[in-house]
């Protein structure tokens, strides 16, 4: 009812996903294991933000 | 002191996160025109909503740190707690009882049993159940500000206030809807920030067979089998052989039938979700949907917690370690937390912090919003004004929120300062609703059961567990609130075990005395009980639908992918 939870959803996972990957890319300080985390977790939380906003765009239409 | 340091980049990830919680409440006050807007969001919203919500409402911050130090104390065997003590149960509200709870139109739980019992049968449910969303929440409360105090070094008045109060505003505006819709939010942000943790630390075990080489060593340290803490069927023989001291028919009984299908089948803050469902077909999907992701949930609360005991018994230098107790013994509940700091960069950290959080006010507003429904609907409209307009029953709503998390922070503080009044309010609590699943079994399934005989049975279900408890203790335990304040007559393996033979002992007393004093009273005639009893209702029709979209199929899919985790991990 009312909104689309999808947006929300997917602004805020864009949003982290653009911060914490950003983050990773410009930080020394990423790197845990040999693995940069933040940038890794960025580009997934992107994903999963970018898809959630196309799922309620297709939806839509 | 502080064991975690936040930078910058870890309060903007906390700000982001509060905005969208915050913004969603806001942008959904302006859709509460009713009272049903409100409590029931006008029966509108999709499965895959409902079932997340379903699902998220009962994480609590609480049973995240839980689960791990279970994970970390007990091993793999913790995972009954989803396996055997929620899917069988989440599939038999679906598909069983949801007909009932949706189909009957009954707005909250203790609506239902007035429909199909009597006045005082809801009055009693409806009575204890909104002093226990109350109490349970503050005292989840109270854990959170211990736990971002000893973590932050955040003072626990203002973590308590400002927990609370994010909660109150976005459950005050919008209402179940705005829960449910944070709900959502939270789970995928819940899933998204522990699986790095999972990842990263199942990386520096080795993977699962470094894991479980490590593990062989925590068991045989403590005297058990190799297996105990990886293996989860393999050791329930006899409570000796495991380290929670339980065997599997005390488990499966207990756990698996009598508090599992107690919580789920029969517990408002979670059926609440469904019943907010835009069909009766999204209704009965709803536990079947949340069913999915909570039987693959043991991977992401309690592997961390093996995982952290693994790598403490292993003692590498720089290495992750428990912290311990001033007494000796391993401080289980940091199992999660100390992990988050070990492991995560800036950045990441805010995003576990955030997680928590985010379980935390999961499951602080499913209470919030179960105890406004019960509140509104089941005492004040019931009792105290009965026919007042709508609008005033939704201004009563809002009231409710407030003075029912105003209460919950009380409840807090008290806790911070009797701790051992809150232990004795969680037993009796405990004793009240050990005996409930049997009075909606009977209820739903047989059309004899009637409005006296459940109402003695709850009595004499709960007056069963209190004298059990009371007749009886665990290995190791002063009488006290731990039981045996009458007698020991007998004494249990583990606290465990303790709890799940006082939930049988109290299941079966109130089955044969609703029983009985059903049979001994005037039955209810059959018109009246359509559409609340079993044999009286006529079948949803589901044939034309998808597979997918329906709910027999779906339950017996569940069932049989648990059964395969069950294989697989035996």
């Amino acid at each position: 009812m009312g909104i689309d939870i999808r947006i929300p959803i997917g602004l805020m996972f864009t949003a982290l996903g653009l911060l914490v990957g950003g983050y990773g890319l410009l930080s020394g300080s990423s790197v845990r294991q040999g693995i940069n985390v933040n940038l890794w977790w960025g580009a997934g939380a992107l994903l999963l933000g970018l898809a959630m906003l196309w799922f309620s765009r297709r939806d839509s239409e | 002191m502080a064991a975690l340091r936040l930078s910058p980049i870890d309060y903007a990830v906390l700000g982001v996160y509060f905005t969208f919680v915050l913004s969603i409440g806001w942008l959904l006050k302006r859709h509460m025109k009713t009272s049903a807007d409100f409590f029931l969001s006008g029966r509108s919203i999709p499965a895959w909503v409902t079932g997340l919500a379903f699902l998220s409402a009962n994480l609590g911050a609480q049973e995240v740190i839980g689960m791990a130090a279970s994970g970390a104390k007990y091993g793999i065997v913790t995972s009954h707690f989803y396996w055997v003590g929620a899917i069988p149960a989440m599939v038999f509200v679906g598909v069983f009882m949801m007909p009932f709870y949706y189909g009957s139109r009954a707005r909250s739980v203790p609506e239902y049993l007035k429909l199909r019992f009597d006045e005082k049968t809801r009055a009693l449910n409806a009575v204890s159940f909104a002093a226990m969303t109350v109490f349970s929440s503050g005292i989840s409360l109270y854990a959170m500000g211990l736990l971002l105090g000893s973590l932050l070094g955040w003072d626990f008045t203002v973590s308590i206030l400002v927990s609370a109060g994010i909660v109150l505003i976005y459950t005050f505006l919008g209402g179940l809807t705005s829960a449910i819709y944070n709900e959502v939010l939270q789970f995928f942000l819940i899933v998204m920030g522990f699986l790095p943790l999972v990842f990263l630390g199942l990386h520096d075990a080795g993977g699962w067979s470094g894991l479980t080489a490590k593990l062989e060593r925590v068991a045989t340290s403590q005297g058990f089998a190799a297996g105990a803490w990886s293996q989860s069927w393999s050791h329930l023989g006899s409570a000796a052989a495991n380290p929670m001291g339980v065997e599997s028919f005390g488990l499966v009984m207990g756990l698996g039938f009598v508090l599992s299908f107690g919580y789920w089948c029969t517990d408002f803050l979670v059926v609440q979700r469904a019943m907010a469902a835009q069909s009766m077909s999204a209704a009965r999907r709803t536990p079947l949907i949340a069913a999915v992701p909570k039987m693959l949930f043991p991977a992401l609360v309690i592997l961390p917690g093996m995982i952290a005991i693994a790598l403490t018994v292993q003692g590498d230098a720089g290495g992750f370690a428990l912290p311990k107790k001033p007494d000796g013994t391993f401080n289980y509940d940091m199992a999660i937390p100390m992990m988050l700091g070990h492991y995560f960069p800036p950045g990441l950290l805010g995003v576990g912090l955030a997680a928590l959080m985010a379980s935390f006010m999961s499951g602080m507003a499913g209470n919030a919003t179960a105890f406004n429904t019960v509140w509104t609907y089941d005492i004040y409209q019931s009792y105290i004004r009965r026919n007042a307009g709508d609008a005033h029953y939704l201004w009563m709503g809002r009231m409710a929120t407030v003075f029912g998390i105003g209460a919950s922070v009380a409840a807090a503080f008290v806790a911070s300062r009797f701790n051992n009044i809150m232990d004795m309010l969680q037993l009796v609590f405990a004793f009240v609703n050990a005996p409930l699943f049997a009075t909606f079994l009977l209820g739903m399934f047989w059309k004899r059961a009637t409005g006296h005989g459940a109402f003695a049975g709850l009595l004499a279900g709960t007056l069963a567990a209190a004298l059990h408890h009371g007749l009886t203790l665990p290995a190791h335990a002063v009488a006290g609130v731990k039981g045996g304040w009458f007698a020991v007559l007998h004494r249990y393996p583990s606290e465990m075990a303790q709890n799940f033979w006082t939930a049988i002992f109290a299941w079966s007393a109130c089955f044969g005395v609703t029983l009985l004093v059903s049979l001994a009273s005037r039955a209810r005639p059959d018109q009246e009980l359509v559409g609340l009893v079993y044999s009286l209702t006529e079948r949803p029709r589901e044939e034309k639908a998808a597979w997918h979209q329906r709910p027999a199929v779906l339950g017996v899919v569940v069932l049989a992918l648990t059964l395969v985790l069950n294989l697989v991990f035996r």
